[in-house]
């Protein structure tokens, strides 16, 4: 009754701000609801014993990405007003995209409810009695061990990409060079002359 | 109806009377922790401290937190006002629910849960968006400013965090933090200790600890010459001390972290029967107060980095760094079978 009750709670804030994601007039409100959507779905994680998912999901997501985009969204100056006005264009493709997205859950929950066995056929078996880590850790490193190298080499693209579109040689800027501080030595720059007085150099 | 009251009811009445009793001793130990900060910073300086207010001063943080408490809290004209009010309480709820996890002897966690670390790693990556959250509702310059540098500065010291996190693990093959303790737990007692083997970490940890926790060197988030103070310029009364609770109970937190991951929890650091005896609480609180020692030390010795400086030492020091020991780390464990089965 107790999981059931914190299931309620937890899908039902998040559908919420699900729908306040996209009916907030403030952007940054928005990515704020988002955000809470997030944080409710790692509880939904949790009540199914995928805690290490759950927490996952909070570092990556919560953690890092919303950040980017909450910082993207509070500098710039938008007006929500202007964007607003051409809603009513893309109301079809969006009703597309949810109708598409309705039927796949649909399917699923059929598949469920038609053959209750069904469902585990397509996946590998869940081991008990070891911790989700080491589950995830056991076919994450062997099964799937090349998706992962292949995930990794496409992060590794889009990072190189990232750095290649921003990376600027301007030239008159001075920067700070750190190893030739280190090396400057102190022969090299000072120069100890024995002044007389009244003289100067 | 009993199996109710037995199965639910009662541990859950167990676990608000447990988080009850760390919360109040949390609240006090923090009030004198602030005192200590104000003391050694004064020492260093050759000045008396907090000095009048009980005896040698002992209830100036009281003395502050009534007083902030009674005063008018101020919302600006042009700010966003829920945002503005829950940015504080984000931040010293975070701050504070990380101390859920954290065991402070053998099973004395509120929660001993199988991915504890990941949760305070989890936590104090959430701690970001009190003070964003802050920076931008103010509708101010300088706060926003902060907010901005405050973000990159905790989203850059993270990453290495995460890299010394997981060398730990990786030598203890375990996510929970009881058994991230109870792995140092050998014979040479204090030199069993991770902080001896991982040297290197350490030192990365406790300076990224620094950085997660705005902590000068530092605290270009609230950098007074530059930025006035920071997020909190448009902050007073109630809201304030709620920041300022929220970041002493994430500095407590960074040290009871390196404790937890370096220094052997609450293991005596010398393993035979008169300091076995000390119970392990007691060893825990005084390692804390050592690594807090540490930190109000940093604070008092070191001029603050510049921002640059600041970016060059995560991105292009301590991340380096800490990738390759993670490699050798892992490497060492795997072929001299060290490795945790």
């Amino acid at each position: 009754m107790i999981p059931a009750l914190f299931f309620y709670l937890f899908a039902g804030v998040c559908v919420a701000s699900a729908v306040m994601v996209v009916a907030s007039r403030n952007p940054v409100h928005s990515v704020l609801f988002l955000i809470l959507a997030f944080v409710n779905a790692a509880g939904l994680f949790v009540l199914m014993g995928a805690e290490f998912l759950a927490m996952i999901l909070v570092v990556v997501y919560v953690g890092a990405v919303a950040v980017l985009f909450l910082f993207v969204v509070m500098m710039l100056d938008v007006d929500f007003r202007e964007l607003r006005r051409g809603v009513g264009n893309y109301l079809p493709i969006g009703a597309l995209i949810g109708v598409v997205l309705l039927v796949e859950l649909l399917l699923i929950a059929g598949a469920w409810a038609i053959g209750p066995g069904l469902p585990k056929t397509t996946g590998l078996p869940i081991p008990t009695g070891i911790t989700n880590a080491e589950a995830l850790g056991l076919v994450l490193y062997t099964r799937y061990v090349y998706f992962f190298q292949a995930a990794g080499l496409v992060l590794l693209v889009a990072m190189i990409g990232a750095i290649v579109l921003t990376l600027r040689h301007k030239p008159g800027v001075k920067r700070q060079s750190i190893p030739d501080q280190l090396l400057r030595r102190k022969e090299a720059i000072i120069e100890l002359r024995n002044v007389r007085p009244g003289q100067g150099l | 109806m009993a199996e109710l009251w037995t199965n639910y009811l009662w541990p859950l009445l167990l676990i608000v009377v447990h988080s009850v009793a760390v919360l109040l001793i949390l609240m006090t130990a923090i009030a004198y922790i602030l005192y200590a900060d104000r003391k050694i910073w004064a020492a260093v300086q050759i000045r008396r401290g907090p000095n009048v207010v009980g005896p040698w001063g002992l209830l100036q943080s009281f003395a502050d937190m009534l007083k902030f408490a009674i005063k008018e809290p101020i919302i600006p004209d042009g700010a966003n006002k829920g945002l503005f009010i829950l940015a504080p309480i984000v931040t010293c709820v975070l701050a504070l629910s990380a101390w859920a996890v954290i065991p402070v002897a053998e099973g004395w966690a509120v929660a001993d849960i199988n991915v504890g670390i990941l949760y305070i790693f989890a936590i104090s990556s959430l701690g970001v968006y009190g003070i964003i959250m802050a920076g931008w509702a103010s509708n101010s310059k300088y706060a926003f400013l902060s907010s901005l540098r405050s973000a990159a500065q905790m989203v850059s010291y993270e990453v290495s965090i995460g890299f010394v996190i997981i060398t730990v693990l990786l030598c203890v093959g375990s996510l929970n933090l009881t058994a991230i303790v109870k792995a140092q737990d050998t014979q040479w007692g204090l030199l069993g200790w991770y902080w001896l083997p991982l040297f290197p970490m350490f030192i990365i940890f406790f300076v990224s600890a620094l950085a997660e926790t705005n902590r000068p060197p530092f605290d270009l988030v609230e950098a007074e010459s530059e930025l006035v103070a920071g997020f909190m310029v448009e902050y007073g009364s109630t809201p304030y001390v709620l920041f300022m609770l929220g970041e002493y109970v994430a500095i407590t937190t960074m040290c009871a972290m390196c404790v937890i991951l370096f220094m052997g929890g609450w293991l005596s650091p010398i393993p035979f029967p008169p300091f076995t005896w000390v119970p392990g609480v007691i060893w825990f609180t005084l390692k804390v107060l050592f690594v807090f020692f540490m930190f109000a030390l940093v604070k008092a010795f070191v001029p603050r980095y510049r921002y640059d400086q600041l970016m060059r030492l995560g991105w292009k020091v301590f991340l380096p760094i800490s990738l390759v020991m993670v490699v050798i780390v892992a490497g060492v464990l795997q072929y001299t079978g060290l490795a945790p089965k």
